[in-house]
């Protein structure tokens, strides 16, 4: 991720290409390849190839935000800091994707723009969560105090986020796939064809959110420069 | 590095290529969208979609040639 090592300014570009091959993939095969008829979702059920794929990312960008947290209090680093921000800047954008997608698929699968299911309150509450943590950096002007307890709060949110996606949600009734003591996409019947899409869609996501995150990381740290310089 | 770079571009290019083999499944009896497939216009939608996205990409791209400029250049200063 540190730029300033290798020759290129971004650092390797075969990542990035993948990210960009494997979404523009899944957008052609996404709409092409056949999916298995089924009551009430019918072609709806292309959209796990997007919707879920904005979770997936969202989970991994911010576990890389906690990681960063944990580092900065290990280290204390300021550039742990700025990592840990701007990964959940990229994880709340992706999340509220999420939200966006999910809302929009419910009212034409469910019936309506919200339900009060605990794995779409648990969503809810997990964005307000991580909003917190933003209004808690913007509150505190001491760099390295602001540091040192968003990056507590920071693990405490993620614990937080562990709890509400993935624990509560398995522990009732609900509304949405891979919940009430289901763990998967069975109920999808997610086939063959349907894994040959999905697998990429999942990676080619998370990459291209790590490609965004980077971009972030890299101006926060120009900005930073500056801001010592002058 | 560019031996590596040259491999990832021809696999990826044929993952893409395995696209069309699959688009020629046909779906079962059960009513989905096939008028579309028949019409042939579904293809619109997916080249609109894929436009988008490249566009996305570019932009992506130029953002961080942009940001890696302005690295260069405030390191050399």
């Amino acid at each position: 991720m540190d730029s300033s090592l290798k020759g290129r300014p971004g650092g390797a570009i075969w990542w990035k290409l993948i990210a960009v091959v494997f979404v523009l993939y899944t957008v052609i095969a996404g709409f092409l390849v056949s999916v298995p008829a089924q009551p009430i979702l019918h072609e709806s059920i292309r959209n796990l190839y997007f919707h879920v794929p904005m979770w997936f990312s969202m989970m991994v960008i911010l576990f890389i935000s906690l990681w960063h947290s944990i580092k900065y209090l290990s280290k204390s680093t300021i550039e742990s800091d700025i990592i840990a921000t701007q990964a959940a800047h990229t994880g709340m954008l992706l999340g509220a994707l999420g939200l966006a997608t999910g809302s929009f698929w419910a009212r034409y699968t469910w019936g309506a723009w919200w339900v009060a299911d605990t794995k779409l309150n648990g969503a809810a509450i997990t964005m307000l969560i991580y909003l917190a943590y933003f209004i808690l950096r913007g509150s505190i002007d001491e760099e390295q105090k602001r540091a040192r307890i968003a990056a507590v709060y920071n693990i405490f949110a993620y614990v937080m986020l562990i709890v509400f996606l993935m624990i509560l949600p398995r522990m009732s009734d609900s509304l949405h796939p891979g919940n009430g003591g289901n763990p998967g996409f069975n109920k999808y019947d997610l086939d063959k064809n349907m894994r040959l899409v999905f697998y990429p869609a999942v990676i080619g996501w998370i990459l291209l959110s790590v490609w965004i995150l980077t971009l972030r990381i890299r101006l926060q740290k120009l900005k930073r420069k500056l801001m010592f310089n002058e | 590095m560019n031996k590596l770079y040259k491999k990832t571009v021809l696999m990826l290019s044929m993952l893409v290529v395995s696209v069309i083999a699959f688009a020629q499944d046909k779906c079962q009896r059960t009513e989905m969208a096939d008028g579309l497939y028949q019409s042939g216009k579904i293809y619109v939608v997916v080249t609109v979609l894929s436009i988008i996205f490249v566009g996305i990409a570019g932009y992506l791209v130029t953002l961080d040639r942009k940001i890696g400029k302005l690295e260069k250049e405030i390191k050399n200063k």
